[in-house]
């Protein structure tokens, strides 16, 4: 490509120009500290007021409710640690799935290491969470139910009404990391019976370093940063204003373009799809075809490794990212491509493909191209595709 | 993340194909991990290896450590060969990053499995080779889907 193409959205995406714009001058001249007396400072109060304003309303709740963080991994820790400490005379029972974020995860095992049970519940083979086995595991000492709205690589959308509805029929309470689908879909905690919400800016178009937790208002929560009366005396230290002025501002921006932007989304994402489809053989999507963020698209290209793929799409001038165990640290391949049922050689060959709003039809086009080449030069060096072209003749 | 030397021989990798009735041929590895070598050898009546192809699935370090290793025994006698270690390629390609020293192991081993077919199939013995352990028999690993 003869410019760099940027289609991993779901890692982080640039802030954008007006974001930038809005939060510059509280780094300088309006630098105050919020809580002190004289104006510099107190004013910042209002324009932090602003800000939980429209973050409210684009989840359909009022202001008291959202909590600014650090972002979706400090919002995640925090409701599960400071739920379940709040609530262990109740139980140390929690329920979670199979394919959350690693935020979720590793609090998990931080919590099981503490004393609390976890029950990890499965996903079919599309990435979505099997509710009967969900409602099967709800003991009388279950806390909290934890299930992320919608998965970061594959982009699977789980049924949050049902499990809303399933969490508060047993008094259970529902937390949701809710980072990806933030904005990509619409998002009402009332009508989807959602309990607290993980959310982070530098998904939106946002600043980096700032996010927030809904906590329904009645929730015991504990605070998780001690120290200073902000955010209710729930999460101290002094407000990180331009970041919040900033995130404001991206979610004014991506609430109000949410119906045209996804609609552009799908039909690209469906294009990208499609023309894999038809001109790669041996691809198989991963995740649901149509019940799927609007930009997300991953594929598993059977004989090839996914870091060679993205160090080539990189020589392409294409951003892009794979679960391949390369790409993850480790020797395991992605524990959301393995949840689905996928072998270890073909999780090892998958690409995400993530769109934002800037992307065009045009670098589509051209990144089939580049993928095209890609696959079939990594296949030419391939034993896996030797052995299987011999045993075949390239016909299944 | 990687060296030159590492992502010059990953884009433009010497010495990839195959070799039609090679004198000796080893894979290791296996797909679960996320790295397969083979490697062919041409093998002359000298005991010298006169040609040399791979095929690798794998990451960048996978391909390159395969690059390099082919570099360093074309030419060689078996004995020479069965020197190369995987310190000797990673050496050769300006080092790896920590997590894909592993690597280079098994372009060790890919070496060492291909002389050791070499070796049965001349009914001969090389001395100081022992039998492989990560040969995996063709196709064991193919998955269908």
């Amino acid at each position: 490509m003869d410019h760099l193409v940027y289609m991993d959205h779901a890692a982080t995406t640039a802030a954008r120009p007006e974001v930038v714009d809005a939060m510059l001058p509280y780094f300088t001249e309006k630098f105050g500290n919020p809580s002190s007396i004289y104006g510099i400072g107190s004013d910042n109060k209002a324009a932090i007021t602003q800000a939980r304003e429209i973050m409210a309303k684009s989840i359909g709740t009022t202001a008291e409710n959202i909590y600014f963080t650090a972002g979706g991994s400090e919002s995640d820790n925090w409701a599960l640690v400071a739920t379940a400490e709040a609530y262990a005379s109740k139980g140390k029972h929690i329920i979670t799935s199979k394919i959350e974020h690693h935020a979720i995860l590793h609090t998990c095992d931080y919590l099981a290491s503490r004393g609390y049970e976890i029950t990890y519940i499965d996903v079919d083979e599309r990435g979505i969470i099997k509710l009967d086995q969900l409602k099967a595991a709800i003991r009388p000492d279950t806390i909290l139910i934890s299930v992320m709205f919608a998965n970061n690589e594959i982009g699977t959308i789980q049924p949050i009404e049902q499990i809303g509805e399933i969490a508060r029929e047993h008094g259970i309470l529902f937390h949701t990391d809710a980072v990806q689908a933030y904005c990509q879909v619409p998002i009402d905690v009332d009508k989807l019976h959602i309990d607290m919400l993980s959310i982070s800016g530098h998904k939106i178009n946002g600043p980096k370093g700032i996010g927030f937790l809904y906590i329904r208002k009645g929730v015991k929560i504990r605070s998780f940063i001690h120290g200073g009366a902000q955010e209710r005396k729930r999460r101290a230290g002094t407000e990180n204003v331009p970041g919040i002025v900033g995130l404001g501002k991206a979610v004014e921006m991506a609430i109000a373009d949410m119906p045209e932007r996804t609609a552009r989304e799908i039909v690209l994402r469906d294009r990208l799809i499609d023309e894999i489809y038809q001109r790669i053989p041996y691809a198989r999507l991963n995740g649901d075809r149509t019940n799927r963020l609007p930009n997300n698209v991953n594929f598993s290209f059977q004989f090839v490794e996914g870091e060679s793929m993205l160090i080539m799409l990189d020589m392409a001038h294409i951003c892009a990212s794979s679960g391949s165990a390369c790409t993850s640290g480790s020797l395991d391949p992605s524990h959301v491509l393995l949840a689905i049922g996928l072998p270890h050689e073909i999780a090892h060959g998958s690409l995400r493909l993530t769109l934002g709003y800037e992307n065009t039809e045009e670098e589509i086009d051209g990144v089939v191209d580049e993928i095209e080449k890609i696959v079939a030069r990594l296949r030419s060096m391939s034993p896996l595709y030797e052995d299987f072209i011999k045993k075949t003749g390239g016909h299944k | 993340m990687y060296s030159e030397k590492v992502m010059d021989h990953f884009q433009h990798p010497r010495n990839v194909g195959e070799i039609e009735n090679a004198s000796g041929v080893g894979t290791v590895g296996n797909a679960k991990c996320g790295d397969i070598m083979r490697i062919y050898f041409d093998i002359d009546e000298n005991q010298v290896i006169r040609d040399v192809k791979f095929k690798t699935f794998g990451c960048g370090a996978a391909v390159a450590t395969s690059s390099m290793a082919t570099e360093l025994v074309k030419g060689k006698t078996i004995y020479e060969a069965l020197e190369v270690t995987n310190k000797a390629v990673m050496e050769a390609l300006d080092g790896l990053p920590p997590v894909k020293v592993h690597c280079s192991l098994l372009a060790e081993e890919a070496i060492h499995a291909a002389l050791w077919d070499y070796a049965q199939k001349h009914n001969i013995v090389i001395d100081g080779l022992e039998k492989p352990k990560n040969d995996i028999s063709e196709g064991e690993e193919e998955e269908e889907y």
